[in-house]
């Protein structure tokens, strides 16, 4: 029986056809029609897709459809296909759910905006390609669904494209993915120059052989290169710079691509390639120990930023992190865990810091923000639930997937990066209370409040308005978005709170759902000695164990509840502390809320370099002196010899029959030659 | 019999005669007449060497020469014709619309 898998990744990209090609004449309901009438019908048949993957035996998966022959060259061959098992499984559920949510939620965001179908087009576009990503079955179709994701990125990045820092974003984005790309591209031709195959399938049974790797081998090679490929797209240290400026975009896009989706398949590729990585110790250990940095570094950075974007935007970058972190110990299943539960809770933090941009006509810093309690109950509501979900608070989502990943690092013997990971934890907990405090508790502080204004730098005001293009809202007070808004936000926020329960572990009592859903993806290709490390840890470990990790979850709880005190004394005990603090730390506060100078060094070393060999090397001297001064002294010199030669067309007939008669004499007179040598 | 050599020299003058007249004259006629002596030049040397080797393949030759000579004249003449009304000269020298 086939499923008909095709269909799924098929129906946006009609609607992103249609409504590319053609909806700039259609009114805004049809427009609307085309675009959630795709990613809904998309997201149905997915679910009709996953009650007949349940219904599968365990012997057919993975279920894979093959449709027919993409490139032949040599022994080497791709054809188009797909491969769904638990892994694309789950990422086919949190991409056309959380889609076709972030989708419903765009039609109120973006009513006002110009583009409007364009913006559709491009949304559509986006799940098609984030879909062949996840169910392709050979890496290079992945690849496909990687680049397509990375240009749908730059389009939205740089919607407003007017603006110019908009479309500067747009850029970066897409360069430093492309330095990302380059790694995952080379990985893919070690792949073809030694197993001569990219379809999963064959490279997992190629690289089933191998034992792990004490030592850098081919395989470690393979496993760095892609884990660059994943820093790129997954915002990870080296690369993550890209993602605080890709805030530039609309806040839907923010939360569909650089939250819960898009920047996902970095963790999602790392855990599809898990046969690799497993026997490359040595990436496996880059892998946690890249995924901790980044935790803390980017948690660091967003404890003092004042654009409620940009906070999430680190947020994220922390976020993910954790999920390498999780898929560097081994534990894929957490990491995957971490992937659905962060789609969810950082999906509903975005669309409400959207709800709040919409229903602060465009204001997006927070220190002019505040009370928002009052105006804007269901964001409240919303965005509480969703940050005590990320904070790690029982029994909202993070605190399981989070707690499942610490837990790994720690079991696994990595007592240091659990350390740092913790102190994240905390910061996590710290940054978004003070989110939530600064937002929604205290007195409003924006122009035109209920109760009395302070005054603020309009240009500053100016500056961060995002809607600027637009300037059609026209409210003065803040208010609630309209339905179609809220209930993206209701339904994010319930799975926030409960999308955490299918994988509580055993040592709460939990039957452990999700582990031993996916475990199957992470075990069957896995060297000997790992496949048990993977399961007992995945499984939720051995019973004399499981209260060690009850107690490391209270030491989760509590640093958790520690951010939130702090927050709750910084942001709503004493609000004049913050200041203080910030003056009394002089260098190192401006050190943190300039993002540790990351873009400047950045710029120094490589961009302006960069720039400047561009400039003055391959432009002016390359390019102008050599290749145009090439071609300009060619055409100089054959407009030289032409006036010369000119003159032999002197327009006398007896000239011309001159020349005729000295041409015969003279190849006469070289066969006479030739005869007579 | 009249030896190969004779002919050939015969009809190499001939065809000396009619590339000189050919660069010297000015007279499009004069020229246009020794253009048909080099190419009756040519067909001496033609039936000369089909007599010698016994071969029709340089009569047959000759004939396509001659039609094409035929030819020719018909649409020089013409041409000649339509030049000498409209420049009202045969001076070759003067028929130089063409150059540059």
């Amino acid at each position: 029986m086939s499923m008909h898998l095709w269909i799924i990744p098929l129906l946006p990209l009609a609607g992103a056809a249609i409504n590319g090609l053609l909806g700039k004449r259609f009114p805004k309901a049809l427009v609307n029609t085309i675009a959630l009438g795709s990613t809904g019908a998309a997201f149905a048949y997915a679910l009709w897709v996953a009650a007949q993957f349940l219904a599968l035996p365990a012997d057919q998966i993975p279920y894979l459809e093959t449709y027919g022959t993409w490139m032949s060259t040599g022994n080497f061959s791709v054809h188009w296909g797909f491969w769904l098992d638990q892994l694309s499984f789950v990422m086919l559920l949190v991409v056309t759910g959380v889609g076709f949510v972030i989708h419903i939620f765009s039609v109120g965001y973006m009513a006002e905006e110009g583009g409007y179908y364009r913006y559709f087009s491009y949304l559509n576009l986006f799940m098609f390609f984030m879909l062949m990503l996840i169910l392709a079955d050979n890496y290079l179709q992945m690849f496909v669904g990687w680049e397509g994701v990375g240009l749908v990125s730059y389009l939205l990045v740089g919607f407003w494209f007017t603006k110019v820092s908009a479309a500067n974003a747009g850029k970066k984005a897409f360069i430093t993915n492309r330095v990302g790309d380059f790694g995952f591209l080379i990985a893919l031709f070690l792949l073809i120059k030694h197993f001569s195959t990219l379809e999963y399938a064959g490279v997992f049974k190629a690289v089933a052989p191998f034992a792990p790797e004490a030592s850098a081998g081919l395989l470690t090679a393979i496993a760095l290169l892609m884990l660059v490929g994943a820093t790129g797209k997954s915002a990870q240290i080296p690369l993550y710079v890209w993602l605080p400026d890709a805030m530039e975009g609309p806040t839907p896009v923010s939360a569909l691509i650089h939250a819960a989706t898009m920047v996902t398949a970095g963790v999602y590729m790392v855990a599809r390639s898990n046969p690799i990585f497993s026997r490359a110790p040595v990436a496996l250990e880059a892998v946690a120990v890249i995924g901790t940095l980044t935790a803390i570094f980017a948690a660091s950075i967003g404890l003092v930023q004042n654009d409620i974007k940009k906070v999430l935007a680190y947020s994220t970058i922390s976020q993910l992190g954790y999920m390498f972190m999780g898929c560097g110990v081994l534990a894929y299943s957490a990491g995957i865990f971490h992937l659905m539960t962060h789609a969810f809770f950082k999906g509903c933090l975005f669309l409400c810091s959207g709800s709040i941009i919409h229903g602060l006509s465009g204001e997006q810093d927070m220190r002019f923000m505040g009370g928002l309690r009052k105006y804007m109950p269901w964001t409240f509501w919303c965005m509480t639930s969703a940050t005590i979900a990320i904070a790690g608070l029982p029994p909202f989502a993070a605190f399981f997937s989070k707690d499942a990943i610490l837990w790994s690092t720690w079991s696994s013997g990595q007592h240091l990066l659990w350390l740092i990971g913790i102190i994240a934890a905390g910061m996590t907990s710290f940054y978004m209370f003070r989110l939530w405090f600064l937002t929604f508790w205290g007195e409003y502080r924006g122009p035109n409040p209920a109760g009395g204004g302070h005054g603020h730098d309009a240009d500053a005001h100016q500056a961060q308005d995002a809607h600027a293009t637009s300037g059609a809202h026209g409210h003065g007070t803040p208010h609630e978005s309209p339905w179609v808004m809220v209930l993206p936000l209701v339904i994010l926020a319930i799975l926030s709170f409960v999308g955490g329960w299918i994988g509580v572990p055993e040592s709460m009592h939990g039957p452990d759902t999700f582990n031993r859903f996916l475990a199957p993806v992470f075990t069957t290709y896995a060297p000997a000695g790992i496949a048990h490390a993977v399961m007992s840890e995945g499984a939720g470990g051995i019973a004399a164990e499981s209260s060690s990790e009850l107690a490391f979850s209270l030491i989760s709880v509590g640093v958790a509840a520690f951010g939130l005190f702090l927050a709750w004394y910084f942001y709503y005990k004493r609000k004049d502390l913050p200041a203080k603090l910030a003056a009394s730390a002089g260098g190192l506060y401006r050190l943190v809320l300039d993002k540790y100078r990351i873009d400047e060094l950045y710029g120094a070393v490589i961009i302006q370099p960069l720039i400047k060999f561009s400039s003055v090397v391959l432009w002016q001297g390359i390019d102008v002196k050599l290749i145009d001064a090439g071609v300009d002294n060619a055409a100089h010199g054959a407009e030289e010899v032409s006036d010369g030669m000119r003159h032999m067309q002197s327009g006398n007939i007896r000239s011309y029959a001159g020349w005729v008669a000295v041409g015969a004499t003279v190849i006469i007179a070289f066969m006479v030659w030739r005869g007579l040598r | 019999m009249v030896p190969l050599s004779y002919y050939l020299v015969l009809s190499a003058v001939l065809f000396a005669c009619g590339v000189a007249g050919f660069l010297i004259k000015r007279n499009i006629i004069t020229i246009f007449l020794s253009i048909e002596l080099m190419l009756n030049g040519v067909n001496l040397t033609f039936v000369a060497f089909a007599a010698q080797l016994k071969s029709l393949d340089g009569h047959i030759f000759v004939f396509f020469v001659m039609v094409v000579a035929a030819a020719e004249a018909a649409v020089g003449l013409a041409i000649i014709i339509a030049v000498f009304r409209t420049r009202e000269t045969l001076n070759v020298d003067r028929v130089n619309l063409l150059k540059l």
